[in-house]
């Protein structure tokens, strides 16, 4: 029904198979803007959050989404700074994440604030002295940027190609392509590296507080080091599962071996910076403010399994399994260290998110825990839903496997 | 940001012996600033009160219990405890809606500006800043409106707000003394609702740049700490206790450092 | 925000952080720019 729209030279399964698909992702979508109306209607009560957990869920997920997102933006320096051509796979799928990531963390975002219509203040209004300030404008810029790189990818659809002036644009569009993935990498280094900040700079909550290079708290750089490291674990993991889907072959082996070998790489550097930076906070910013290290991990359900999780399950053993070529080369060992690694990075997140508020400052007030209502799981899991139909619709219509028809003889 | 110094420095001197408890602090702040409630006020991870009433024990067993009333508005910290010259909140607010006011020195909130981030209640360490979980709600039918001050704004959905040491008191009592000639305030013609409530007498309040002033002398009392003074935040609120239990619960300490506290 | 705005104190942090949205639109908005007009260029000189 919709064979005119497809790519020339390959083969898509039938509409009514492909709107099968969609179903369930269009009711989660639409689980997700119930969710939406509701925060913004009758506010944020609609949540579990409260003072004590000002952030939440929905700032574990949009944190997470921009770390995996880091993919676009490390695929775009290699592919069109350094000039990686076997990344010309896989980059169009690394933007398109990229695109979804932030679009979603942003829309979240907009129904998080207590006051959405107000969020124009940031620019307004702009402290220059918060690091959330340096986020949201990065990250406002950066999904312009990423927009204008999917753009070329849109208009490569067959029916927009035949459109001569879209076509043209297209090309001019990507022509100057290194010009924005350049400031996409600005943009991405920065605000990457502010989300950090936001948590170091928390110099009264001793969990989160580092000390740092100038105004740049330690985590600043930890979490541009771990976002590097998830982000093409997260680009490899996404195209791996639509080749498992649509039971083809989208990427050759070089390539996604080359990005998990580079992931590896800086997951390694990563855990061992995060390791030397967790010692020496324990030794240092701990006991300066008369708590030692396991006061942090004695209440509720956030014990030093956490730790153990974080460093060592998803941490150091994917890291192993992505510099042993052996086992990077087998499918199933690079999935598994793909999911691992990027559950690694959201167990980060969500360790200085919520972990950070649920322990006590003052010695006389007592732990807190926080379960999501379903308007938060709503909203989240309609993002991810929102992902999966971009990312389908994308996949149907755009050429974003420029090897596909290589690789998928007929 | 400017780091001059605050040419008056407002600040609370709470005498926790004297203190009973009874929360006339807590209500007078309430019905002075126009705090919402809500139809059941059970939830207190989401109930607002700038001035928040906790209660401590020394965890003996009776006849040797015993508790301790620690009454805790806003800190109106003065440092970030890395160094910088600005509180916390204000330093991470995203929207500038917080701010130190250089004549007072007291942090102020702009609830028109505020975005509801709430940033600013992720950093501060004492949990002295609230958010309004709903729109703002006082009770229909019962007279309760005919309270409300007309001199603070009452904050709608989504905004965060703290204790300002009744900052429109102090406004109050500058034109009071402008409209008579004169630039400084006597000591006791500005005091927070809190302050003038307390049955006990127990919540002292003026400049501490001032010599002349009641804090500034208590302060140097030994019976005088800070709550997480560790933390380097700076807070003009102090308190006063002459039981050593009490002083040792305003802040975390090593094991090997309790031995050292007075 | 924008230079013309009263009130505003300018310090050394604004000019930093401003300069550079500034630098990133213009760059950005450039880049657009240029690819639209070098597209209307093309498309009049094809059709003479």
């Amino acid at each position: 029904m919709d064979r005119e729209l497809l790519p020339e030279g390959v083969t898509r399964c039938s509409f009514g198979k492909f709107l099968l698909w969609l179903t369930p992702w269009i009711l989660i979508l639409a689980w997700g803007a119930v969710s939406a109306i509701l925060c913004l209607w009758k506010a944020l009560n609609q949540t579990n959050m409260s003072n004590i957990f000002a952030f939440a869920l929905w700032i574990v997920f949009d944190l997470g989404f921009i770390a995996l997102g880091a993919g676009a933006f490390f695929t775009g320096f290699l592919t069109y700074i350094v000039g990686k051509e076997e990344l010309k796979s896989i980059i169009n799928a690394a933007v398109i994440i990229g695109f979804i990531c932030y679009s979603s963390a942003l829309g979240i975002l907009a129904v998080d604030i207590g006051q959405p219509l107000r969020g124009w203040f940031i620019f307004w209004h702009a402290n220059v002295h918060s690091m959330l300030v340096e986020v949201s404008f990065c990250i406002t810029c950066y999904l312009i940027v990423l927009a204008i790189e999917f753009l070329p990818i849109i208009l490569e659809n067959r029916k927009l190609e035949q459109i001569r002036p879209l076509r043209i644009f297209g090309k001019n569009l990507h022509d100057i392509m290194p010009v924005f993935a350049a400031t996409g990498v600005f943009l991405s280094f920065f605000h990457q590296g502010s989300l950090g900040g936001m948590f170091g700079v928390m110099y009264a909550r001793p969990f989160a507080a580092r000390g740092g290079f100038y105004i740049w708290p330690w985590t600043f750089f930890l979490f541009i080091l771990s976002a590097i490291a998830a982000g093409p674990c997260f680009t490899i993991l996404i195209t791996k599962i639509t080749e498992k889907i649509t039971r083809k072959k989208l990427v050759p082996d070089s390539t996604v071996q080359f990005l998990a070998r580079l992931s590896g790489f800086l997951l390694s550097a990563y855990i061992i910076l995060k390791i030397l930076d967790t010692v020496v906070w324990a030794k240092t910013i701990v006991p300066k403010a008369g708590l030692r290290f396991f006061d942090f991990y004695r209440e509720g359900p956030y014990g030093l399994w956490m730790v153990v999780m974080e460093i060592i399950v998803c941490g150091i053993f994917p890291a192993l399994i992505l510099m042993i070529p052996r086992l990077r080369k087998d499918g199933r060992w690079l999935i598994a260290a793909c999911i691992l690694n990027c559950a690694g990075i959201i167990f980060n997140r969500f360790s200085f998110i919520v972990v950070t508020l649920a322990i006590p400052v003052m010695p006389f007030d007592r732990f807190w825990s926080y379960v999501p209502t379903w308007q938060e799981w709503g909203l989240a899991l309609g993002s991810i839903a929102y992902g999966v139909l971009l990312f389908s619709l994308a996949y149907r219509y755009l050429p974003v496997f420029p090897k596909e028809k290589e690789l998928n003889p007929a | 940001m400017k780091h001059e110094k605050p040419k008056h420095r407002y600040g609370m001197v709470i005498d926790l012996d004297k203190c009973t408890g009874c929360g006339a602090c807590v209500v007078a702040c309430a019905a002075e600033n126009n705090i919402p409630v809500r139809p059941d006020e059970s939830d207190k991870q989401r109930s607002i009160s700038w001035m928040q009433l906790f209660m401590i024990t020394n965890g003996k067993e009776y006849p040797e219990t015993e508790v301790c009333y620690i009454p805790r508005p806003c800190m109106q910290c003065e440092k970030d405890g890395h160094g910088g010259d600005h509180p916390p909140c204000v330093s991470v607010c995203v929207a500038t809606a917080t701010r130190v006011d250089i004549n007072t020195g007291i942090v102020s909130q702009i609830p028109t500006r505020c975005i509801g981030c709430r940033y600013c209640q992720a950093v501060c360490p004492y949990h002295a800043r609230y958010f309004n979980w709903w729109d703002a709600y006082f009770p229909k039918g019962k007279g309760l409106e005919r309270y409300l001050s007309p001199e603070v704004s009452v904050r709608m959905r989504g905004v965060v707000e703290k204790c300002t040491f009744c900052h429109h008191r102090y406004m109050r009592a500058k034109r009071k003394a402008e409209a008579e000639g004169r630039r400084e305030l006597r000591e006791d013609e500005y005091i927070p609702a809190c302050a003038e409530a307390c049955p006990a007498g127990a919540i002292y309040f003026g400049d501490l740049n001032n010599p002349d002033h009641k804090v500034s002398k208590l302060i140097k009392d030994k019976r005088a700490f800070r709550l997480l003074e560790r933390l380097g935040t700076e807070p003009k609120v102090y308190y006063l206790s002459s039981k050593e239990w009490v002083r040792r619960m305003a802040d975390n300490y090593l094991p090997e450092e309790l031995k050292l506290v007075k | 925000m924008l230079p013309i705005c009263f009130e505003w104190e300018w310090d050394i942090g604004h000019f930093i952080f401003f300069g550079f949205l500034y630098l990133i639109l213009l760059i950005v908005g450039s880049g657009l720019s240029w690819a639209t007009f070098k597209t209307i260029l093309q498309l009049l000189k094809k059709e003479e």
